[in-house]
């Protein structure tokens, strides 16, 4: 067995000057798989996950969020200075930096990008957290190596906002094929595989002047299959997988042949919520319930958490407190506690309510059985299975429950458009560790505000609250004082239960043995965000001199 | 004979088997015993237990029950449009023919599978699971039509252009007569045929299905659900006879298809 866990690889993660006293091999390809084909390869673009992995091995940012720290550093800006009450920013660039295709870097192309960002032409997921709400945002030049970005209001955590970022170059004929980043794309057949080359301009080296990265390319293919990814994976054919589900990783924790890492609790959560929307098609009765705090709350007392983490995710899960993990070290509300498994006290709750047991059904105070269907998305093996034990959990209580699953165009319809749905179950992924990336779901007039949506003004006083602390804490700039905020609003949150956080998963991953100097992590990519550092110990490339 | 009386009885006792589920497992298919999750046969589970803690013999028999109840019905579905459509191809001259046939690879070549997931979409959410499975084998028999149909209309024309045909007509025997004396006992075997390859197929459908969540959901259990389980078992597939309660659902559909295969073959010599 060879299971390697964070704690322990932290520990273990070879220095710079350790780096070189043992023997780094160059050359080799990595070769890994992602589910789908990126949609685009423009990285101003990108919107899915197979996408924003190519931007980020291709394309480089001003500032990069360290995985493992989760601090953000210097990138291709060597330095950032805060100004005018955290509504501007001075990047200091670095000198001398070339294009993959050899076009120089400076400011001017910095200001190009952020200008082609904020062109309202411009379809962009990563356009929106730079676009204000009102003003506009400006961005100037001061000389080859300055550029000062300036907000019309205070932005919370704003330097983050650069890390996803790429820069595009505006001299190069070849526009936004060419870029900053550590490869380059040399070929790609469409449905089967993207292969990338290093590239030869990239302007990282290692502490010994070595040109970086060690690897001379990167071959990913497009496999939707988990089980023929997991096998090949195991005949040496892929020398990494991640995202795996407990299953999967319990037997590649039995393989000597494999390092499996288990990178620590994702700060994603699978979730459970009753539709609060006033307009939707659904029973007046049930209406009532669902916007009730005793009978979600109740609910939330009647779902055996600990049983979903031993049984759906073998231990490699733990019950879910709230909208932020604790693994996200800085924003995690620590008096926060997972809801226990409580089925008498909520029975309690709910006859205080009017409830009542009428043999083994539960009736509400007009005489209604207490049945509602969960919806959730198709295919997800954990999902179903977390789906069969809430409705066997809540058959205890009585309440009968129909789960549906429904394709994910026709899931999307029903909880963001015609709201024709009674409770969803889903899982959320989270890859922002800053808590103004949720404005969108905790503000009542979201349309990510996941019960009820697009509010005109907050339905309920605790709603209102919410989006005080929000506000607050976006407009704040001491960290504190913003932690402080945030925090009321996951107690809020823990308190109302619009949303039953259920299990944060572990992310689980494993790599050839072959392949050294990984640091995973909880973050996306969880593999290889430190991609320019990764080589191979034997086989693949040669010894550098 | 003496087979086929073996082979009737098999399948009566499983259907009896079947029917009696109820009394047969130790347990219902959807009560979860958390503290023995995957587990191997024991005297308590005889088949062992799911990912769920579920028993794995009371799953089997009640996913049976259903699967062996609408998977023949909707081939049945399916065979009998074949049989009237592809008769009609081959039987209502050139022009009918070339219009049969071109239906027939618009049906074959168009996505259908939008059409069920359309279906499933608009059905609303609390429908019983029941129903929505019985929607699904509809759906699957009333599309699954024109492959068989392409067959029907090639043996009912082989059959047409026989010398006997020839001889019946060169008497003057009615259309009417000619079809029910001597095409339909001709083509009988080839619908049974078809309905015996189109049994596995829907089953394996309904599997494939269920994976897009448009067939059984959860907790009923379906041999599709059942099967599907088999993804993630690699272990049963490389250790069959180390783990042989994981292959009890793939071993007893390969076990009732090729047991109702042999029992539809007629005796040499028999009509």
């Amino acid at each position: 067995m060879s299971l390697i866990l964070i704690p322990f690889l932290l520990a273990a993660a070879a220095t710079p000057a350790e780096l070189s006293a043992s023997k780094i091999l160059t050359g080799g390809e990595l070769r890994f798989v992602l589910p789908s084909e990126p949609k685009t390869l423009h990285p101003l673009q990108v919107s899915d996950e197979s996408g924003e992995l190519i931007r980020y091995l291709t394309s480089g940012s001003l500032v990069r969020l360290n995985r493992v720290s989760q601090k953000i550093e210097p990138e291709l800006a060597e330095s950032w200075k805060l100004g005018d009450n955290g509504a501007q920013i001075t990047f200091q660039l670095r000198k001398g930096l070339k294009y993959s295709d050899g076009s120089p870097f400076d400011s001017a192309d910095v200001v190009f990008t952020i200008q082609k960002l904020l062109d309202k032409t411009m379809v962009s997921p990563a356009a929106e957290s730079f676009r204000p709400e009102t003003g506009t945002v400006e961005v100037k030049a001061l000389g080859a190596t300055t550029v000062v970005v300036k907000f019309p209001s205070h932005v919370a955590g704003v330097e983050r906002l650069f890390s996803g970022l790429s820069i595009l170059s505006s001299r190069s004929p070849k526009k936004e094929a060419v870029g900053l980043g550590p490869f380059v794309i040399a070929e790609s057949k469409a449905g089967s595989f993207l292969r990338m080359t290093r590239n030869s301009n990239y302007w990282k080296k290692d502490s010994n002047g070595r040109q970086l990265p060690y690897l001379d390319g990167i071959r990913v293919e497009f496999q939707r299959n988990r089980d023929i990814e997991l096998l090949r994976f195991q005949k040496g054919e892929l020398d990494l997988v991640s995202n795996l589900e407990p299953e999967a990783f319990e037997k590649l924790k039995t393989n000597p042949a494999v390092t499996s890492l288990d990178l620590g609790t994702s700060l994603d959560a699978t979730q459970l919520w009753f539709n609060q929307v006033p307009t939707a098609p659904i029973g007046a009765y049930k209406k009532e319930w669902f916007g009730s705090q005793a009978f979600r709350l109740a609910i939330s007392e009647s779902i055996n958490r600990k049983d979903m983490a031993r049984v759906v995710y073998h231990g490699f899960g733990v019950p879910a407190a709230g909208s932020i993990s604790p693994s996200n070290i800085f924003w995690y509300a620590n008096e926060l506690k997972a809801q226990e498994f409580q089925p008498k006290a909520a029975l309690a709750r709910l006859q205080k309510e009017g409830f009542r047991l009428d043999g083994e059904q539960l009736k509400d105070k007009g005489g209604n059985l207490v049945e509602f269907t969960i919806v959730t998305n198709t295919g997800n093996k954990v999902r179903e299975r977390l789906a069969a034990m809430i409705q066997a959990d809540l058959r205890q209580m009585g309440i009968k429950v129909t789960v549906a699953a429904l394709d994910f165009p026709s899931l999307i319809e029903r909880i963001m458009r015609t709201f024709n749905y009674e409770a969803c179950l889903l899982g959320v992924v989270n890859t922002d560790l800053d808590p103004s990336s949720q404005m969108n779901f905790w503000l009542s007039s979201g349309s990510s505000h996941a019960w009820n949506p697009n509010q005109k003004t907050p339905v309920t006083s605790w709603e209102a609250d919410i989006d005080k602390w929000m506000r607050l804490q976006s407009k704040e700039i001491d960290p504190k004082k913003r932690k402080a905020a945030f925090d009321k609003v996951q107690v809020i949150a823990a308190l109302q239960s619009p949303i039953i956080y259920l299990i944060n998963k572990r992310t689980l991953g494993a790599a050839s043995p072959r392949v050294k100097n990984l640091k995973p992590a909880i973050l996306p990519p969880h593999m290889v965000w430190n991609i320019e550092e990764i080589y191979f110990a034997e086989g693949a490339g040669k010894v550098a001199k | 004979m003496k087979l086929r009386r073996i082979i009737a009885c098999l399948l009566i006792g499983l259907a009896v088997l079947l029917l009696g589920a109820r009394w047969v497992a130790p347990h219902g298919y959807e009560q979860q015993f958390r503290d023995f999750i995957a587990a191997s046969p024991t005297k308590e589970f005889p088949l062992g237990t799911d990912a769920l803690g579920r028993d794995r013999l009371a799953r089997l028999l009640y996913g049976s029950r259903l699967s062996l109840l609408l998977a023949p019905a909707a081939a049945a579905v399916s065979v009998f449009l074949a049989a009237l459509i592809g008769g009609l191809a081959a039987f209502a001259g050139k022009r009918w023919e070339r219009a049969i046939l071109l239906a027939t690879d618009l049906t074959l070549s168009l996505p259908w599978l939008f059409l069920i997931l359309t279906i499933r979409g608009a059905m609303p959410l609390d429908v019983q699971p029941e129903i929505s499975v019985l929607i699904t084998f509809l759906v699957l028999g009333l599309l699954g039509w024109a492959g068989p149909a392409r067959v029907v209309r090639a043996g009912v024309k082989k059959i047409i252009a026989s010398d006997f045909v020839f001889q019946a007509n060169a008497m003057g025997t009615p259309p009417r007569r000619i079809f029910f004396h001597y095409i339909l006992p001709n083509v009988r075997p080839l619908l049974f045929a078809q309905f015996w390859i189109s049994l596995p197929v829907f089953i394996l459908s309904e599997a494939n299905l269920g994976a897009m969540g448009l067939s059984v959901s959860e907790p009923m259990p379906s041999w599709g659900n059942l099967l599907r389980e088999l993804e993630s078992q690699t272990s049963a597939l490389e250790h069959p006879l180390q783990n042989w309660w994981l292959l009890a659902p793939i071993v007893l559909l390969v076990g009732v298809v090729s047991l109702l295969q042999v029992w539809q073959q007629r005796p040499k010599g028999s009509l």
